[in-house]
């Protein structure tokens, strides 16, 4: 059972879907407040959805400064492993702990509805219990969720197989080369704009999110603890 | 200010909207932010130093935005 610390800064609003979709994965997940220093040595640090600081400056960029953060940065740069939901992405790029930012959406519009993404890497925590090139469908909910890097940026990127999902079919707000979930070079810490906690039971329409908290839960367990293959016949990796 | 090579959304809609106004003279628009911080410092020298140092690690995010910085007034 994989320790799950999911951060809570004042404005974060997804941290309950977290939690819950890390337990649904068998993970033991707690909360620690942004004020907080010590992480309780969890194998995994979550940072997720919401409006953290009211989105205030830019997204991210007072949350990036919290207390929290150093321990936070402490445990990637130790190899461990960290996701970014939407604005815990947002405040993974302000912190510097992945390359790009993030900016308003190209039309301007708040979206929030549900997208196709393609899986481009499986060689990530979270990932790993996915089939390269499967499609997922993820909603998103984001006004400021361009990304942006340039041109030898994305080069990089692309060439380091460090794209870990992108927008299939359409480019809801405007990426650079679509990309909606990037990794640091060690491939321990991931952003991703869409939410795979709003989407990892068939009650809410779809499960197409849930390997993200069983790959995490399964790639360090010494035995396999959840059988990947109980979520559903898609994406199946035996 | 979002720098120049990207994409600016909000300014290309208010270009848009001064052009359907008639304001056909305008060219690029580019929306930023304005902040103006009162700062005590011994000096305008000091005072630009330190408001650069605040743009670096706050204020400004380099990777999407370029800056500009400027001191006024000088009370005692």
């Amino acid at each position: 059972m994989q320790r799950v610390a999911v951060i809570v800064f004042p404005g974060s609003n997804c941290d309950a879907e977290t939690i819950a979709a890390a337990r649904q994965a068998g993970s033991d997940a707690y909360r620690v407040w942004h004020r907080d220093t010590d992480l309780q040595r969890p194998d995994v640090v979550i940072l997720p959805g919401g409006f953290s600081y009211g989105d205030y400056l830019r997204a991210g960029a007072i949350a990036r400064f919290s207390p929290v953060m150093a321990a936070v940065t402490e445990h990637a740069r130790a190899g461990g492993a960290v996701l970014g939901i939407c604005n815990g992405f947002q405040i993974l790029c302000e912190a510097g702990l992945l390359p790009g930012g993030l900016m308003r959406n190209v039309r301007l519009r708040f979206l929030s509805r549900l997208v196709r993404v393609r899986v481009e890497a499986t060689d990530t925590p979270f990932t790993c219990g996915y089939e390269p090139g499967a499609v997922l469908e993820l909603p998103i909910a984001h006004g400021e969720g361009r990304y942006v890097v340039d041109a030898r940026r994305a080069a990089e990127l692309e060439a380091g197989g460090r794209v870990v999902w992108r927008y299939a079919g359409e480019n809801p707000n405007g990426s650079t080369n679509a990309i909606a979930g990037v990794s640091s070079p060690g491939r321990n810490v991931v952003g991703i704009m869409p939410h795979p906690e709003r989407r990892n039971a068939p009650v809410l329409g779809g499960e197409d999110g849930a390997r993200v908290f069983l790959s995490m839960e399964a790639r360090y367990a010494t035995q396999h603890a959840v059988d990947l293959r109980a979520v559903g016949d898609r994406h199946l990796r035996v | 200010m979002p720098r120049a090579t990207l994409l600016d959304p909000q300014g290309e809609a208010v270009e848009r909207a001064l052009h359907a106004l008639g304001f056909g003279e305008v060219g690029r628009v580019r929306m930023g932010k304005h902040l103006v911080l009162d700062v005590k410092a011994g000096s305008r020298e000091e005072a630009l130093a330190r408001a650069r140092e605040m743009c670096d690690r706050l204020l400004a995010n380099p990777v999407i935005e370029d800056y500009d910085l400027a001191v006024e007034g000088g009370t005692a």
